[in-house]
């Protein structure tokens, strides 16, 4: 079998070299064709017998050289670009024709692990910078930071290609236009930044964990891509502990990935999951991060929803889930975060430890503020509830009211069968 | 890299001119300007009349049209500006939330477009 060397590096490495290279350049395009050129000549050069040891350190002083060359041709007279010039000869070894002092690339050390993590951090919040909107955070920090293509960044946000690619343009030009910065913030405005960060991994994970708009409800690469960019944060801004809580969460919820979708791609409730196919490896992650969370003792949503998580993963079934405490975790996320939301979550928490009727006076409560009509998960609940308790016309029709409002196969089936249920 | 920074409100909100409340503005705009030219970023900036007092121009068909009042009618008024010179959009958004205005309206970023062949000023 034939193995690609360069392709074999290139999911690690091009996220790293660009990280690396925007920090030096300033210039997130320029960076990029830098990068590409260093993987064109690694094509050309690597094989077999010839891939350098360390290929991040190859690619990146490659990269340099090849950005040097191309900010010469260009004549640019961005300060930052010609103090990168004037510097390039201590600080790279080039001489002043450019050339290194060594050919084969192990000449300049690869770059620290803080300086690096500091390219990829300033990387992450600068795709995640708020001058941009939600959704184009999301695409930057998929493209950027993931090294995801275009294409499969549309195919998972099920839009076209075109679509996002304009998105993403829109984007880039708005970063070079208005000098969005690609640097960690100074530390008296980190926590408010994170903000930003922590919601667009946690989108880019709902986005995998509740694929919408079609027949598909989980759609594991973009799971994959937010845990593994909570672990770059966890790893980069140690001991946060909103970041150990978002890990956390994101932890637990995607061992249960397994057990989401029936044999028949039909959705399967928690109360319905086999949990003995539950990844414990993953359940054990979410409760070691957790905990160290917690030892700050700065408690935050992400942990909260974190620790709610880890009771459902601790617990052997639905019967047999402290779902008083549930409840009170919810209680306390709200005081948090008074979203509806978060206080129908609490409701049905409140109906599983006190029975359905004391959680439906809380769901027609919040039903009566009018501010989750168009929320199918409060149709869906109340149904729920009601069908409990044998108020069956009611709950057909808050049935009918959710199935109006559900955008995924698998969840409009599930709802229909249950409506079907309702009928004498 | 310069910026406009465009302060808008609402001028209900706005203190009234003579009134107590715009004394005791008064002197955080004129503190905030001094702290601009003290960093070098100012470039420029000034207080605007009520938009009561606009003028709008156009050409249409070659015939000048003229009316009373700002090119739209919204409910934040452009009260004022300044002109920056700074590293990045960080750097322009600290010095926005430092606007005496930011409390109650809204304070717009807008880069400006550099023309390697504009005329010196």
């Amino acid at each position: 079998m034939i193995v690609d060397p360069v392709a074999q590096v290139f999911a690690r490495e091009w996220p790293r070299l660009v990280a690396t290279l925007v920090k030096d350049l300033g210039d997130l395009d320029l960076a990029e064709d830098a990068a590409q050129d260093a993987f064109v000549e690694a094509a050309r050069r690597w094989g077999p017998t010839t891939t350098p040891d360390r290929p991040g350190a190859w690619l990146t002083t490659t990269a340099r050289r090849k950005a040097y060359d191309r900010v010469r041709q260009q004549k640019r007279h961005d300060a930052r670009l010609a103090r990168y010039v004037s510097a390039g000869a201590d600080r790279f070894g080039f001489d002043d024709q450019g050339r290194a002092g060594s050919t084969d690339g192990s000449y300049n050390p690869e770059p620290d692990d803080d300086w690096l993590g500091d390219a990829q951090l300033g990387l992450l919040f600068g795709c995640c910078h708020p001058s941009l909107g939600p959704e184009a955070q999301v695409a930057m920090t998929l493209r950027h930071v993931g090294g995801l293509s275009t294409a499969q960044i549309a195919d998972a946000f099920v839009v076209p290609e075109a679509t996002m690619a304009k998105r993403l343009v829109r984007a880039k030009h708005k970063v070079a236009a208005a000098g969005v910065p690609f640097d960690v913030p100074p530390p008296d405005r980190v926590d408010e930044r994170l903000d930003s960060v922590l919601a667009v991994v946690y989108l880019i994970f709902t986005a995998g964990h509740t694929a919408s708009r079609s027949a598909e409800l989980v759609r594991g690469d973009l799971c994959d891509e937010a845990r593994w960019l909570a672990g770059l944060l966890a790893h980069l801004l140690p001991d946060r502990p909103e970041i150990l809580g978002l890990s956390a969460l994101l932890a637990f919820t995607d061992a249960r990935r397994a057990t989401r979708i029936g044999a028949d791609g039909e959705l399967v409730l928690l109360e319905d999951q086999d949990r003995g196919r539950w990844d414990q490896r993953l359940i054990a992650d979410g409760h070691q991060q957790l905990e160290r969370a917690l030892l700050a003792q700065r408690i935050g949503p992400y942990q909260l929803q974190a620790a709610i998580a880890a009771v459902h993963a601790s617990s052997p079934s639905m019967e047999d889930t402290p779902w008083p405490l549930v409840a009170d975790l919810y209680r306390r996320l709200h005081e948090l975060h008074p979203s509806p939301v978060v206080a129908l979550n609490r409701a049905v928490a409140v109906a599983m430890a006190e029975g359905p009727a004391a959680g439906l006076e809380l769901m027609d409560g919040l039903a009566e503020t009018g501010e989750l009509d168009d929320y199918l998960y409060l149709h869906a609940s109340r149904a729920d509830l009601l069908r409990r308790l044998d108020r069956s016309d009611e709950a057909a029709d808050a049935y009918g009211r959710a199935i109006e409002l559900v955008d995924n196969e698998a969840e409009r089936r599930f709802l229909q069968r249950r409506l079907d249920q309702c009928s004498p | 890299m310069r910026y406009l920074v465009l302060l808008y409100a609402d001028p209900e909100l706005r203190p009234a001119p003579g009134s107590p409340e715009q004394a005791a503005e008064h002197p955080k705009w004129m503190n905030l300007t001094k702290r601009m030219l003290d960093a070098d970023v100012h470039r420029g900036g000034d207080a605007l009349h009520h938009t009561d007092t606009a003028t709008t121009v156009r050409v249409r068909d070659g015939k000048v049209l003229t009316t009373d009042g700002p090119f739209a009618e919204t409910k934040e008024t452009l009260g004022g500006f300044y002109l920056i010179d700074v590293d990045d959009l960080d750097a322009a958004i600290e010095w926005a939330t430092q606007v005496p205005n930011v409390d109650y309206g809204s304070v717009e970023i807008r880069p400006v477009m550099e023309f390697a062949d504009a005329p010196a000023g």
